[in-house]
């Protein structure tokens, strides 16, 4: 019996060893794939193998082979499947991170091993800062940036206070940080709530109604953004007091959102209405490959994450031990995004534009996200100064 | 005016996590069955109040089909699994039960997608109502709270004024002897677990239009129906409701008032990073107390 199981053993690992061979581009990808924020990481999923399916599912003629891990939005439990696919399965490059915290969990372990971490959306100040590394890419943003530009688009409202809410860990306190940097109105009052629990608002809504603000900003990712703006506008806030958002409304929340979303604008860097042709292609082509679903920023930016690993290996023609190179390849950002205009500042943050997006009835009178305006062209974050890198 | 509705606010919540728990503490106190998967029959009620509503097209419509759904449901699931697990020692029913909270999420997955839904209320509900001159409280909130208070009336009347809730506190106080009197235990079980589960399906449906119906929905808040039940004391459904007003007010109130208190001694960055994280503790913290000074809870049923 125990002589069969050591056999079976042997036949297993016999036969995963010809697949993971050294000719083929390992990718680890970390994202949350169960939980009530598994939607996010399934669009990540999605548009990374729409990507792969556009390069042919080849990288400089080298098949690509991409393992999915499940942080299920714990640091924890992100920073072990980490370590697992760095020391065991030997990754070239580690992908993905919607979460700040489990990002900056995560980070430490794939920047002493050298391996090429792409944040494909979590964008915490210190990752921009002093945590900077050559190792460290992003192709989303500083968690700064966008809300930096809804305070820049609330002064050209003329908006004159606001009451800010947002959730209590890594991200949410770069957020309502980032609208206070560049609002210059007045901050009347300022919430954190419980993160990821908390889900009932009722009180921070009755304080942000009695505390007479001009407008409210929220920054909610996901199902809790769903839960904000229902409460918003069932405790009839909606008519008297209106909402600045980032990160709130995306093309996964806005079918539960309905019609409250109505008319609330949000900040993003990437809209599904860009005009550039790769763009049109990505949001076609996600469209024919997934019936029914929409793709969202965090898509477009794994998207652009798998495109910005191919311009490192075809730089190398295909040898990843060239780390030096890859790295000054990236640093160019050889590749179109399908964002538009999209460089790298010294500490491998994107200086790209924000726009401005409202939730329009498009043609077949679907809720949609749309474009309305440019609020700041080629936006770095305010962190690169603290990042040692030259 | 602020003051009165954060105390609304509490006590609405307070209500609804007393649905959650009055079916928890009937299982546990009579039954003598651990179940965690209660919160899965809670995300049920969300999810079939969702379906239903949507295929009615009416909310009430919706709701009510769902509370059927839920009860025939917690009947099935007693009668398929749970009764194979009364004579086993808890330990035994926890793994059981969290089986089926993974079970039932998968399931979901499975049928519904990991999307979640939506539930859109009728429009005469979305709308802010005025309580009392200048007191605005929205509409949904506020039958949250008849609702509940109505149920709780109702449950008292049919456990104390009933022959069902006579055999009910009876099977709480001595199992066996209900059974050698000729009572059919088994029956009663059944009963009161899919009593249990209704209860939970209408407070994950009341809840689903302010939160999302969404996996997992019901884990979170199921933490918070234990604690409730350990302060009140197990299988006392006054003790239940009484608790849960307690944890709802303290959890709403903390919550709102908290971060101004802290500002007074604390800077306003330190104070609004501390106080969320304090708020929500303060809760375990009663629970801690009560459990010193009363390890019985506030209001023990009557003693086996």
């Amino acid at each position: 019996m125990k002589k069969t199981f050591w056999l079976a053993g042997a036949m297993a690992l016999a036969l995963a060893q010809p697949a993971l061979g050294a000719d083929s581009i390992k990718i680890g990808f970390v994202s949350t794939f169960s939980g009530p924020t598994a939607a996010i990481g399934n669009d990540m999923r999605n548009s990374f193998e729409l990507a792969l399916d556009h390069l042919g599912r080849k990288m400089d003629g080298k098949p690509v082979e991409v393992i999915y891990e499940d942080d299920g939005q714990k640091p924890d439990v992100g920073k072990q499947k980490t370590e697992k696919l760095i020391q065991s399965d030997k990754v070239d490059f580690i992908v993905g991170y919607i979460w700040s915290n489990v990002l900056l969990a995560s980070l430490k372990t794939a920047v002493d091993a050298k391996t090429f971490l792409i944040s494909a959306n979590a964008g915490p100040s210190q990752l921009a800062g002093e945590l900077c590394s050559p190792y460290v890419f992003s192709t989303s943003w500083q968690n700064d940036q966008t809300p930096q530009a809804m305070g820049t688009y609330m002064n050209q409202k003329g908006v004159k206070s606001v009451f800010l809410i947002g959730p209590n860990y890594a991200a949410g306190k770069d957020m309502l940080a980032g609208v206070k940097s560049t609002f210059k109105g007045q901050v009347v009052g300022e919430e954190y709530t419980v993160w990821p629990s908390q889900l009932d608002f009722s009180a921070e809504l009755t304080k942000a109604k009695n505390s007479k603000a001009e407008s409210i900003f929220v920054f909610y990712p996901g199902a809790a953004g769903v839960q904000f703006l229902n409460q918003y506008a069932q405790a009839g806030i909606k008519a008297q007091i209106p909402l600045y958002t980032a990160f709130t409304i995306d093309e996964l929340s806005l079918p539960l959102q309905k019609e409250n979303a109505l008319g609330v604008p949000g900040a993003q860097q990437w809209v599904n209405d860009l005009p550039n042709p790769e763009n049109k292609k990505f949001v076609e082509d996600y469209r024919k490959k997934y019936p029914n679903l929409r793709p969202t920023f965090y898509g477009a930016q794994s998207y652009d994450a798998a495109n910005l690993i191919n311009s490192a290996v075809v730089a190398v023609k295909g040898d990843t031990t060239k780390k030096d190179a890859m790295k000054a390849e990236m640093e160019k950002a050889n590749f179109k995004s399908v964002r538009g205009p999209f460089k790298y500042g010294k500490n491998h943050i994107p200086i790209q534009n924000f726009y401005l997006q409202d939730v329009v009835k498009d043609a077949d009178g679907q809720l949609a996200l749309k474009t309305v305006a440019t609020i700041v062209k080629d936006s770095q974050d305010g962190f690169h100064d603290k990042c040692p890198m030259k | 005016m602020v003051l009165v509705e954060q105390s609304l606010n509490g006590f609405q919540f307070g209500l609804l996590l007393f649905l959650l728990a009055a079916g928890l503490t009937l299982v546990f106190g009579i039954m003598d069955f651990v179940n965690l998967a209660h919160g899965s029959l809670y995300m049920m009620g969300a999810y079939f109040a969702a379906t239903f509503t949507a295929w009615t097209g009416s909310f009430i419509l919706g709701v009510l089909l769902a509370l059927g759904a839920t009860l025939l449901l917690g009947i099935v699931l007693e009668f398929v699994a749970l009764r194979h697990l009364y004579g086993r020692d808890h330990l035994d029913q926890v793994l059981a039960t969290f089986g089926l909270i993974l079970f039932f999420n998968d399931a979901v997955r499975l049928i519904w997608g990991p999307a979640g839904l939506a539930l859109p209320l009728p429009a005469w509900l979305t709308v802010p109502v005025q309580i009392i001159p200048g007191v605005y409280y929205p509409a949904y909130r506020l039958s949250i709270i008849i609702v509940a208070l109505a149920v709780a009336a109702l449950l008292y009347v049919v456990v104390m004024r009933t022959k069902i809730g006579m055999l009910i506190r009876a099977g709480a106080s001595n199992r066996e002897m209900i059974g050698a009197l000729g009572i059919n235990i088994k029956l009663l079980f059944t009963l009161v677990f899919g009593l249990g589960a209704a209860l939970a399906g209408l407070a994950g449906l009341m809840q689903a239009p302010i939160l999302t119906v969404q996996i997992g929905m019901g884990e979170n808040i199921l933490i918070l129906a234990f604690v409730i039940i350990v302060i009140g004391g197990i299988g006392s459904i006054r003790g239940a409701f009484l608790a849960a007003i307690f944890v709802g007010m303290i959890d709403t109130l903390g919550r709102a008032f908290l971060p101004d208190l802290l500002r007074m001694v604390l800077s306003s960055a330190a104070a609004s990073t501390a106080a969320p994280a304090l708020s929500s503790m303060l809760i375990y913290l009663l629970m801690a107390i009560v459990l010193v000074v009363r390890p019985e809870g506030l209001f023990p049923a009557a003693k086996r």
